[in-house]
């Protein structure tokens, strides 16, 4: 049964999902697009950081926006020595990096599940706020406020980190290390080391979405298994390395995403992000805004 | 005594002490199993295994079973269909187990029926949904009380009707044992000439239910039937709390599970409220039988240990009673002929500590004892709640209530 109202409703709601989609994946767009480290352990950090600001709401009763923002400093902590591991063990030895690398990370994945269902067993944790399990009455429709809470720290998140990379030095430096590693070491740079800054900004990102992952739903320590797939496919549909191309796909997934749950039944809607990318790819092999 | 006549009694002796000392040492009973370690499964299989830990505990002090010490053999299945065929072939092969307990949960349970059909094996069904429908198995015995297929579904939406309900929602995941629920929820609803007005089958991926219900309630249903998993029914609670579902809906839930797990009751806290729901046991008045409190006692205790479900009430007692029943059919045949047990648990009532136990040709249980409860006046942040009766008032079976259905959904919610 169609309406316009329905619809108006499924775009304000796929609008919100989208940027919770971006918030999650914008991490990922940097260390696999612009770094091209296989980070598939992406989605076991984002839950890592969701159990840590569980921790934070649950004992200190801390915001859980607050907790992942004081998170950020061990998450970048954690970037770089990762990325070193990863760097010392893998890349520096030889051109098969990437497909070694991916067991790395499947493995770190691996420990931080196991780390966490130790610490904390197999139930799920969700954190309590005062805009969480509340909605907003606009205009006759009743919006989650947790949805506009991460639709506004998303925007800002991606909105910092497009500028970072563009108007800072250590920003451009990253970019250019994505793009020219040997061109960047004749300038005096040193690649690897402005790489592992970048992993470390990368995972601490990751601290902030992980933030948002706990406040839109409850987490459990395989949770990382239901994201891969989509993480993936945002940062490639977007075109590796473009945070402003992040954004863009989140929002088409998203949109496409609700649109399809509401309207046309939710069996559809996983074979919609990989159709959307396989389109986005037939017409635009590089991605959205890819290089 | 010559000397040979002492040496022939001491040989006879060492002969006699010997076999004496096999006796004692006779090797134990082994049941094999697969239980959900990890994965999505795991917050019930690890409550499952405790309770039939104690029960293992408790017959061992009493003895055993037919003198010889009971050992579990038990490998985690990771909540995967994809392990527990291989895990049942070397637990039957390489283990040598006497018994087998099936794993927990209908996706895992489903890929060893043919095995265990084939070889002639028993099978104690561990809480899965209608496996044995299509494969006949006639020594498979689930401790699920979910009785005949339909009873779910007709105990619910029958208290719908009678509450003045006349359209269906049917909210289903897209898995196996939420898919046997919507089907025969389905089936119910047309027997019963309610038009089915919203029917959707969910990916076990989503993770946003709020567009979902949006087109629900779109659809102005009178009664809401959602079978899920723990992780949507938490969401889908969630998104109900916020975008509503109407003003129309007389009952909404029926076979969410999750709720029935002490993690996310805790959680949710007030937003279960007037939400109903299947369970298997609570602490309400009526589901004390012979050793339950007494078997309560003992899991609090070590759930705290063990770091599982800290009320355990919905799965721990049928893992005891799983125990209970092949106890009582090894003592009543002293044997362990995997036909022999079969025929007496068929032929037999057993009484557990979740109350009598009579199986159907199916192998399910005779009779439903599947509740349907109402959450009330749950608050926030407090898991002791839970363990005083009144915070999940029994509407159905009519043996076991304990109370009556509070409608509409939006009052019962207050």
């Amino acid at each position: 049964m169609f309406s316009f109202e329905l619809l108006r409703d499924a775009i304000v709601l796929g609008l919100l999902l989208g940027c919770f989609y971006a918030a999650v994946s914008v991490g990922l767009s940097i260390s696999f697009g612009l770094l091209d480290v296989p980070q598939v352990a992406h989605p076991a950090f984002l839950v890592l950081a969701s159990y840590g600001v569980y921790l934070c709401n649950d004992r200190f009763d801390i915001d859980p926006l607050l907790a992942g923002l004081l998170l950020t400093p061990l998450f970048f902590v954690l970037g770089l020595v990762t990325y070193r591991l990863y760097y010392e063990t893998f890349e520096r030895r030889g051109s098969d990096a990437a497909v070694r690398g991916i067991a790395f990370f499947f493995g770190v994945a691996f420990i931080i599940e196991v780390l966490i269902i130790l610490q904390f067993g197999v139930d799920q944790r969700s954190v309590t706020a005062p805009y969480i399990g509340k909605a907003w009455r606009f205009a006759g429709m009743r919006i989650p406020i947790r949805q506009l809470v991460a639709f506004g720290v998303a925007l800002a998140l991606t909105v910092l980190l497009a500028t970072y990379l563009s108007r800072t030095f250590l920003g451009r430096a990253i970019r250019a290390v994505a793009q020219d590693e040997e061109g960047l070491r004749l300038m005096g740079a040193n690649p690897v080391r402005i790489k592992q800054l970048a992993f470390g900004i990368a995972t601490a990102v990751v601290a902030v979405a992980g933030a948002l992952m706990i406040i839109v739903a409850p987490v459990e320590p395989t949770l990382d298994r239901v994201y891969i797939g989509r993480t993936f496919c945002v940062v490639v549909m977007a075109g590796l390395g473009s945070i402003t191309g992040t954004l863009i796909a989140a929002l088409i997934l998203g949109v496409a995403e609700s649109i399809v749950l509401t309207m046309f039944g939710a069996s559809w809607a996983p074979a919609i992000s990989f159709a959307l990318l396989l389109g986005v790819l037939t017409v635009r092999p590089q991605g959205l805004l890819g290089r | 005594m010559n000397r040979r006549t002492m040496f022939g009694l001491f040989a006879a002796a060492i002969l006699l002490g010997g076999v004496s000392g096999a006796n004692a040492e006779e090797p134990p009973i082994k049941i094999g199993m697969s239980m959900a370690q990890t994965g999505g499964l795991a917050a019930g299989g690890k409550a499952s295994l405790l309770g039939i830990e104690i029960w293992r505990d408790d017959i061992n002090a009493r003895g055993g079973l037919l003198g010889r010490k009971v050992e579990l053999v038990v490998y985690d299945d990771k909540s995967s269909a994809a392990e527990t065929p291989a895990i049942y072939a070397k637990l039957l092969d390489v283990d040598k187990v006497d018994l087998l307990f099936a794993p927990y949960a209908t996706v895992p349970t489903a890929p060893i029926m043919p095995l265990v059909k084939q070889r002639g094996l028993l099978l104690m069904g561990n809480f899965s949904f209608q496996v044995n429908s299509k494969v006949g198995h006639d020594m498979w015995f689930n401790i699920a009380p979910w009785g005949p297929a339909d009873s779910w579904a007709t105990a619910f939406l029958g208290l719908g009707q009678k509450a003045g309900g006349k359209t269906v929602a049917l909210l289903a995941a897209d898995q196996e044992f939420a898919q046997n629920l919507a089907k025969t929820a389905r089936d119910v609803a047309n027997r019963s000439g309610m038009p089915i007005v919203f029917d959707q089958a969910y990916p076990p991926s989503t993770v946003e239910f709020s567009s979902i219900i949006r087109a629900l309630s779109a659809a102005k249903p009178d009664i809401v039937y959602v079978a899920s998993y723990p992780p949507d029914s938490a969401a889908i609670l969630r998104a109900v709390n916020e975008i509503g579902v109407g003003d129309n809906v007389k009952i909404f839930g029926g076979a969410m599970v999750g709720l029935q797990f002490a993690g996310v009751m805790e959680n949710l806290g007030s937003l279960m409220n007037g939400v109903v729901n299947f369970n298997t046991w609570l602490p309400e008045p009526s589901m004390y039988f012979d050793g339950t409190k007494k078997f309560f006692e003992t899991y609090s205790k070590r759930a705290v240990e063990a770091k599982v479900d800290p009320l355990g009430y919905y799965l721990a007692p049928f893992g005891y009673a799983m125990g209970q029943l092949v106890e009582q059919a090894v003592n009543a045949t002293k044997s362990l002929d995997q036909k022999t047990l079969a025929k007496y648990l068929r032929e037999h009532t057993h009484n557990t500590i979740i109350g009598p136990v009579t199986f159907g040709p199916d192998g399910e249980w005779k009779e439903t004892a599947t509740l349907e409860a109402q959450f009330r006046g749950v608050k926030d942040k407090n898991i002791d709640q839970f363990r005083s009766a009144g915070k999940q008032v029994i509407l159905f079976p009519d043996r076991l209530k304990t109370g009556d259905l509070v409608f509409p959904f939006e009052d019962a919610r207050q």
